[in-house]
C-alpha cells in the first residue's frame, strides 16, 4: 500500500472553511451529518440498531413512571393474589393479565424491569461520570505537571490495574459498608455502588489522557500559550483537553457497558442495590430462586433487558472506536 | 537479564507492601477491632487491657510491621464471623478454587488461542465472522448470566449435570480434590465453562487482533515472498510473534480468573475462597477480606513475574547476555 | 535461431483497488520484457505504481488490490492466474524479492540460520545438513564475515547493511531466475548503499539472473541498470536503454525527472524543477496523466489517451516526444 497517495484512503471531507461571506454556510446539523463520523454511522446498520436500542431503553428508564403499568414499590398497588402469574395468561384468582408475568409478590415484571433499568442506568452513568472526571483530572495533572505528581498517580494506577476491577469494586464496597453504620447501609447502597464502580474504573481514562497530554504539551501552540503567560489551568482546559475528547468518548462508552455489567454483577452477588431499590442485577438474583420451580419469566425478562442494554452499548463503543480510529479500517 | 528480574522482584515487593498497607488499614480503621472481639459487655479496663495485648497502642509503623510479620507466617487473625483462624478457613477452601481456576484457565488458554488464530487467518470466512459475533455477545454477557443459562439448560431442563457444590471430594492430606470422583468431575464442568468463557473470549479477541497486526508486518510479507507454506508463515512466523504481546495480557487474565471465581462460586454455590470472600463482604468480616486481598496479590505478583520471565524467554531481543555477544 | 524467451514479460498489466469512492487504478496497462541477465530499473515518484507492479508480479497485492487485466509471463509461462499453492512454489524458487527496509524484513524471533534453512528446505530437495551448508555458503556469498558462526545469530545482532545482505541471501538462496528489488537501498546509510548495489549487480552477472530494480534514485539506476522504465501515475511513461533515458529522454516527464536529478544532470548549471505534483489516483486528468504539468502539452494530450511512440525496446507514451536533434539543439 506504500505506493498509494494518502488522500485516497480518507473518507469524504466535511465541508471545511466555508468562512467567506458570500458562501451560504450549511446548518450546523448538516455539517455534523456530513462529517466522517456520521457517514460511518449511516453506513453501519449495527451501530444504528445499537443506538436505537440504547436510546429506547434510556427513554424507557427516564419515563418509567409514565410507561409502567404500576409502581411496583408502592405496596398499596400490589395484590398478593396476582403472584406468579405466567406471561400472557390471565391470573386464576384475579383474572388480570400480565404480559411479562408477575413475581412472588404479585409485582408486574414489566414494571419492575422499567424501574430496575432506571437504577441500573443511573448507577452506570454516574459511575462513568465519576470515573471520567477523576481519571481525566488525574491524567491531565500527571501528564502536565510530571515529576513527583505523575509518579504517584501512575504508580497507583499501575497497581490498581493489576487487579480486576470487580475485585477493586468489591473491596471498596466492603470497606464502605464497614464505615457506614448499619441503619444507613441500604439507603446509601446506590451511592456506595457508584463510588465503588467509579473508583475501580478511572485508570483507563487517566492513562489515555496522560499519554495524550504528554504529546500535546510539547507542541508549539502549547509552548506559545505558555510564553504569553496563560495559566497552567487554562492551558490544560482550553488547549489540551479538547484534543483528548475523542479517545475519552470511546472509553466512556465502553466503560458504560462495563459499569452496567459491574453493577448488575455486584447486585447479583447481593452486595449492590438492595431489594427495596432493585436494579436489573437484583431482579435476576431474586429470579434465580424461582428458576427450579418453573417461574422462568421472573428471571428471563430482566436478564434479556440487561443483555440488550449491555450488548448495544458495547456495540456502540466498538463502532465508535473503529470510526474514530481510521488506522484500523 | 538477572538485573531485569531482580528489578521486577523489587517492584513486586513494593506492590505487596502497598497492598499490605491497604489491608492493614482496613483491619485497623474499618470497624473497631475491640468492639468486634469483646462484644457489648465490656469494661474500660477490659478494653485497655486488650488494646495493650493487641498492641493497638504502639506507633502505626510498628503495628504495620507486626501485621506484616504475622501475615508472612500465615497468621491473618481470627474471623469475626466464624471465630476461627482465617488461615485455617482459607486453607480448607483454597483447593476448591484452585482446581476450578486451573481447569477454567486451561480451557480459556487453549480454546482462546486456537480460535484467535483461526479467526485471524480466516478473517473473512463465514465461520470466523460467526465466532467473532458470538464473542461480542460473550463479552457483553455478564458471567453470572452465563452460569444461570448453563444451569437452566443442563441442570433444570436436561438434568445432565449437577448445578451446585463440588460433588464428592477425596482428601489427599490437607488438599481436597474433586478430580478423582465422577460426581466431582461432573460438578466441575458447568462452573469451569462459566468461569473460563469470558477470559476465553478476551484471549481470543486479543490473539486475533495481535495476529492480524503481525500478519501485516514486513517480515511476514517477506516470508510469503520467499514462498514459504501457509502453515509455516502462520504458525512458525506469525504466531510466535503474536505471543509476545499476548503473554502479558494472558498472564493477567489468568490471574483475573481467581478473582472472577467470586462470581462463579456464588452462582454455583461452589465452596471456595471466592464464596468465602463475598460472605465476608456482606458481613464486613474484615480479617477475611484483608487476608483474601493479600493472598490474591501475592498470586498476581507471582504470575506477573512468571510472565516477565516468559517474555524474555520468547523474545531474543530482551536477552541482553545473548549467545553471540 | 529462435528468439530467447524473456524471463519476465508484462502484457498490459493492470491493477485495480475498489474503494468506497470508486475504483483506483495504481497500475494501468504496463508492458515490458526483461531478458536473462538484464537489469531493468523502474523509476518514478512515490505513488507512481512501481512497488505495486512488483507486488503484482509476485502475487502479493494486499486485498482489495488485485490484477484486473493483462498478463504476467515468467519464462513464457503465464503466472498471474495460478492458484495460490502453485504461486507459492514460484515465490522464492523462481522469483526472489527484496524489500526496502531490512530492519523489518527479518523475523526478529528466529535466527538467521533458521530463516535461511527453512527457505532452502522448502524449495530444494536437500536434507537439513545440506541446507545448512548452502545457507552458510549463501551468507558467505553476500559478504557476511565468518558466516558459519553467524548462523545462530538473531537479526537484531546485525547492522542495517548486514541485515540487507542477509535479506538478499534469503531472496536468492533457492537460486531464482528473477529478482525483484523494491527500493533495496533507500533505508540504508549512503556509505552502505553503494556496497549493496555493487553486490546486487555482481550476483546478477554471476548467476545470469534477470532483475527488476525499483527505486526513485536515478544515481542507482544510472550505475546499475541496463534498461530503465519510467512510471508516472500508474502508467509507463517511457522505457529504453539506460544511456538513452539518461542522455536523450523523449518523454517530457523523463526529461523533467533527469533535469531535476543531480546525478543524471551532471554538468548542468542548475537543477530544474517540474512544476506541480503528480495527480492523485482518484483525480486523474483525461488523456495523458502528465498533461497538466507538461510544457509541451497540446489539446490532443488532454483528450486522447495512450499514445505509443517507438519500438518495443525503446518507447515513450507521448504524442509529441522530444526528438533527438531537438535535444541537441
Amino acid at each position: 500500500m506504500s505506493d498509494l497517495p494518502d488522500a485516497t484512503r480518507q473518507g469524504p471531507k466535511p465541508t471545511e472553511r466555508l468562512e467567506t461571506a458570500e458562501v451560504v454556510r450549511p446548518s450546523r446539523w448538516r455539517a455534523i451529518w456530513d462529517a466522517d463520523l456520521a457517514w460511518s454511522f449511516r453506513h453501519s446498520p449495527v451501530a444504528m440498531v445499537a443506538a436505537f436500542v440504547t436510546l429506547a431503553l434510556v427513554l424507557a428508564a427516564i419515563f418509567a413512571p409514565l410507561v409502567a403499568t404500576t409502581n411496583p414499590f408502592d405496596p398499596s398497588s400490589l395484590n398478593l393474589m396476582n403472584g406468579f402469574s405466567a406471561p400472557g395468561v390471565p391470573n386464576a384468582f384475579t383474572g388480570e393479565t400480565f404480559w411479562l408475568g408477575t413475581d412472588d409478590q404479585g409485582r408486574d415484571v414489566y414494571s419492575t424491569i422499567l424501574y430496575g433499568l432506571r437504577i441500573s442506568l443511573f448507577v452506570g452513568f454516574m459511575a462513568v461520570l465519576f470515573a471520567l472526571v477523576l481519571g481525566v483530572t488525574l491524567g491531565l495533572l500527571a501528564g502536565y505537571l510530571g515529576g513527583w505528581t505523575e509518579t504517584v498517580i501512575m504508580r497507583v494506577a499501575d497497581v490498581q490495574l493489576t487487579f480486576p476491577s470487580i475485585l477493586v469494586a468489591l473491596l471498596i464496597f466492603g470497606i464502605a459498608r464497614g464505615i457506614i453504620p448499619i441503619e444507613y447501609r441500604d439507603q446509601m447502597a446506590i451511592w456506595v455502588l457508584i463510588l465503588a464502580i467509579g473508583l475501580s474504573d478511572w485508570v483507563q481514562f487517566a492513562r489515555v489522557v496522560r499519554g495524550a497530554t504528554l504529546v500535546e504539551k510539547n507542541k508549539e501552540y502549547v509552548q506559545a500559550a505558555r510564553l504569553i503567560g496563560r495559566s497552567s489551568g487554562a492551558i490544560m482546559l482550553r488547549h489540551i483537553l479538547p484534543n483528548v475528547l475523542s479517545p475519552v468518548l470511546v472509553i466512556a462508552t465502553i466503560s458504560l457497558a462495563l459499569a452496567i455489567i459491574a453493577e448488575a454483577t455486584l447486585s447479583f452477588l447481593g452486595v449492590g442495590a438492595p431489594p427495596t431499590q432493585p436494579s436489573l442485577g437484583t431482579l435476576i438474583r431474586i429470579g434465580q430462586d424461582f428458576l427450579f420451580s418453573g417461574e422462568w419469566w421472573i428471571l428471563f425478562f430482566p436478564a434479556c433487558t440487561l443483555l440488550a442494554l449491555a450488548l448495544s452499548v458495547n456495540l456502540l463503543g466498538d463502532w465508535l472506536r473503529d470510526a474514530l480510529n481510521p488506522r484500523l479500517k | 537479564m538477572l538485573a531485569f528480574i531482580i528489578r521486577r522482584v523489587f517492584q513486586s515487593v513494593i506492590v505487596l507492601l502497598a497492598v499490605g498497607l491497604v489491608a492493614f488499614s482496613m483491619f485497623r480503621f474499618v470497624g473497631d477491632p475491640i468492639e468486634n472481639l469483646l462484644g457489648q459487655e465490656r469494661t474500660v479496663q477490659d478494653v485497655e487491657r486488650l488494646r495493650e495485648t493487641l498492641g493497638l497502642n504502639d506507633p502505626f509503623p510498628v503495628q504495620y510491621a507486626r501485621f506484616l510479620g504475622r501475615a508472612v507466617q500465615g497468621d491473618f487473625g481470627i474471623s469475626y464471623r466464624q471465630s476461627r483462624p482465617v488461615a485455617q478457613i482459607i486453607a480448607e477452601r483454597a483447593p476448591a478454587t484452585l482446581e476450578l481456576a486451573f481447569v477454567s484457565g486451561f480451557l480459556a488458554l487453549t480454546v482462546g488461542i486456537g480460535l484467535g488464530v483461526f479467526t485471524a487467518i480466516r478473517r473473512d470466512g463465514w465461520a470466523a465472522n460467526v465466532i467473532m459475533s458470538a464473542s461480542l455477545i460473550g463479552v457483553s454477557l455478564p458471567t453470572f448470566l452465563i452460569g444461570i443459562l448453563l444451569i437452566y439448560v443442563f441442570g433444570v431442563q436436561l438434568r445432565w449435570l449437577p448445578t451446585f457444590g463440588r460433588g464428592e471430594v477425596v482428601q489427599l492430606g490437607w488438599w481436597s480434590t474433586g478430580f478423582l470422583t465422577q460426581s466431582g468431575l461432573k460438578s466441575l464442568i458447568l462452573p469451569a465453562i462459566t468461569l473460563g468463557l469470558f477470559q476465553m473470549t478476551l484471549i481470543m479477541r486479543l490473539v486475533r487482533s495481535e495476529m492480524l497486526e503481525v500478519l501485516r508486518q514486513d517480515y511476514i510479507r517477506f516470508a510469503r515472498a520467499r514462498g514459504l507454506a501457509a502453515k509455516s508463515v502462520n504458525f512458525r512466523h506469525a504466531l510466535k510473534n503474536t505471543m509476545v504481546p499476548v503473554i502479558t495480557v494472558t498472564g493477567l487474565q489468568l490471574g483475573a480468573i481467581i478473582a472472577f471465581a467470586i462470581i462463579t462460586e456464588t452462582v454455583f454455590q461452589w465452596p471456595g475462597v471466592g464464596l468465602l470472600f463475598i460472605n465476608a463482604v456482606q458481613f464486613v468480616d474484615i480479617p477475611v477480606m484483608a487476608a483474601y486481598l493479600m493472598l490474591i496479590s501475592v498470586m498476581f505478583v507471582m504470575i506477573n513475574l512468571l510472565v516477565d520471565i516468559l517474555y524474555v524467554w520468547v523474545d531474543p531481543r530482551l536477552r541482553i547476555d545473548g549467545r553471540h555477544a | 535461431m529462435t528468439v530467447p524467451v524473456p524471463v519476465l514479460s508484462l502484457r498490459d498489466l493492470t491493477v485495480d483497488i475498489p474503494t468506497r469512492h470508486g475504483t483506483l487504478r495504481p497500475v494501468d496497462q504496463v508492458s515490458w520484457d526483461i531478458a536473462r541477465g538484464e537489469i531493468l530499473g523502474v523509476v518514478g515518484e512515490s505513488g507512481a505504481g512501481k512497488s505495486m507492479t512488483g507486488n503484482a508480479v509476485i502475487g502479493l497485492l494486499d486485498p482489495p488490490a488485485h490484477i484486473s487485466g493483462g498478463q504476467v509471463l515468467l519464462e513464457g509461462e503465464r503466472i498471474d492466474d495460478l492458484p495460490l499453492a502453485k504461486m507459492r512454489r514460484i515465490r522464492g524458487k523462481r522469483i526472489g524479492m527484496v524489500f526496502q527496509d531490512p530492519l523489518t524484513s527479518l523475523n526478529p524471533l528466529l535466527t538467521v540460520g533458521d530463516q535461511l534453512t527453512e527457505t532452502i528446505l522448502r524449495h530444494l530437495d536437500v536434507d537439513r545438513e545440506e541446507a545448512a551448508q548452502r545457507a552458510i555458503r549463501g551468507l558467505d556469498e553476500v559478504g557476511i564475515p565468518s558466516a558459519r558462526n553467524r548462523m545462530g545469530a538473531y537479526p537484531h545482532e546485525f547492522s542495517g547493511g548486514m541485515r540487507q545482505r542477509v535479506v538478499i541471501a534469503l531472496a536468492l538462496c533457492a537460486e531464482p531466475t528473477l529478482l525483484i528489488a523494491d527500493e533495496p537501498t533507500t533505508a540504508l546509510d549512503v556509505s552502505v548503499q553503494a556496497q549493496i548495489i555493487a553486490l546486487l549487480k555482481r550476483l546478477c552477472r554471476e548467476r545470469g539472473m534477470a532483475a527488476m530494480l525499483i527505486t526513485h534514485d536515478m544515481g542507482v539506476i544510472a550505475e546499475t541498470a541496463d534498461r530503465v522504465a519510467v512510471m508516472y501515475a500508474g502508467r509507463l511513461a517511457e522505457i529504453g536503454p539506460v544511456a538513452q533515458i539518461v542522455g536523450q529522454p523523449r518523454h517530457p516527464y523523463t526529461d523533467g525527472l533527469m533535469a531535476s536529478t543531480p546525478a543524471a544532470s551532471a554538468g548542468q548549471a542548475r537543477l530544474r524543477q517540474i512544476p506541480g505534483a503528480m495527480p492523485r489516483l482518484n483525480a486523474l486528468p483525461d488523456g495523458c496523466a502528465f498533461s497538466p504539468r507538461c510544457p509541451r502539452a497540446q489539446d490532443r494530450c488532454r483528450h486522447d489517451p495512450r499514445p505509443r511512440v517507438g519500438e518495443a525496446d525503446a518507447r515513450a507514451a507521448c504524442w509529441f516526444p522530444i526528438e533527438p536533434e531537438e535535444d541537441a539543439a
